[in-house]
């Protein structure tokens, strides 16, 4: 873009970062360890932070690490508490449908640059007097007041969603307390438990 | 760096992601499946504010709405998660065969 006009180091930065996005992104499923799993995952989601600053969103870039970084550190205390093989010690391809999977993958990739590189889009770029934050701070707390506040709500609702689903037990006993799922037919017997009861011996999943 | 190449970076992103959450059986590993996906499009979306949108401020608010989306998604899993595990010792969605005819 010769409006952006930026020296050759930042196209060197750039490229660097892409690789190291992609790389780690793609060794997030390739790596034994689930924590390791999740550090990689942090690793992209920084490269494409430092992208961000590099396209002037500075506010948007370190909002990025920051986030990032506590939410991957608590990933990987889910990891160490309820995953099998945190550490890494046993090769590990807990994998399904990888073909169909492969395939979505690779389609929905080959689609999305087909798009990227054959779509004419404007050619607009940010205008070298904007301050980025100081906009975006405008925009939130002026004419989207209205989507951002909406936004604090829902992560409101979340919390306290969050709260229900995880607590073990309600103010009147256990969560699941008298509880059954309906029958599969009218008067027919709850669909689920007594079956998890006969076969829970021989089934895969171990209790 | 330009327009096509950030777009680009982003649709790779997409694509692992989308084999990670259509492909990994742990939970945890699915919901970073789905996280890739959503940081390729923030990618996506600052691309086009800093090429394409002259700069609108709605384009920055567009990513900070995406990164809400991201915590909302990663504090539900983690309490499905929770539940899940309490209910049937599961860590791996083959175990759940509730819904399955």
């Amino acid at each position: 873009m010769e409006s952006m006009n930026h020296g050759i180091g930042v196209d060197i930065a750039f490229l660097l970062l892409a690789t190291l996005a992609v790389v780690t992104a793609w060794r997030v499923f390739r790596t034994d360890s689930m924590v390791r799993a999740s550090f990689f995952l942090l690793v992209s989601f920084i490269a494409v932070g430092v992208i961000m600053i590099l396209l002037a969103a500075e506010y948007l870039g370190v909002a990025m690490f920051f986030m990032m970084a506590v939410e991957m550190t608590v990933m990987a205390l889910f990891m160490v508490m309820f995953m099998m093989n945190p550490a890494g010690l046993n090769p590990m391809n807990m994998v399904h449908q990888e073909r169909i999977s492969i395939g979505a993958g690779v389609v929905s990739f080959l689609v999305l640059s087909a798009m990227a590189l054959l779509a004419v889009f404007p050619d607009r770029p940010v205008s070298a007097g904007l301050d980025p934050v100081r906009s975006l701070g405008n925009e939130m707390l002026g004419d989207s007041m209205l989507i951002f506040e909406s936004a604090g709500l829902v992560l409101l609702t979340t919390m306290i969603g969050v709260v229900v689903l995880s607590s073990h037990r309600g103010r009147y006993g256990a969560a699941t307390e008298g509880s059954l799922p309906p029958g599969l037919e009218p008067g027919g017997d709850p669909a689920g438990k007594p079956e998890d009861d006969e076969d829970g011996g021989h089934h895969h999943h171990h209790h | 760096m330009t327009l096509a190449t950030l777009l680009l970076l982003a649709a790779a992103l997409i694509g692992i992601g989308i084999y990670g959450a259509l492909s990994q059986q742990s939970f945890v590993m699915l919901m970073m499946g789905l996280e890739l996906i959503l940081n390729g499009v923030m990618l996506a979306a600052v691309a086009f504010w800093a090429f394409s949108g002259a700069g609108a401020p709605e384009g920055q608010l567009l990513t900070i709405i995406v990164m809400a989306v991201m915590a909302i998604e990663m504090a539900m899993g983690f309490a499905l998660v929770v539940a899940v595990f309490r209910g049937k010792q599961a860590d791996t969605t083959e175990s759940l065969t509730g819904l399955k005819h």
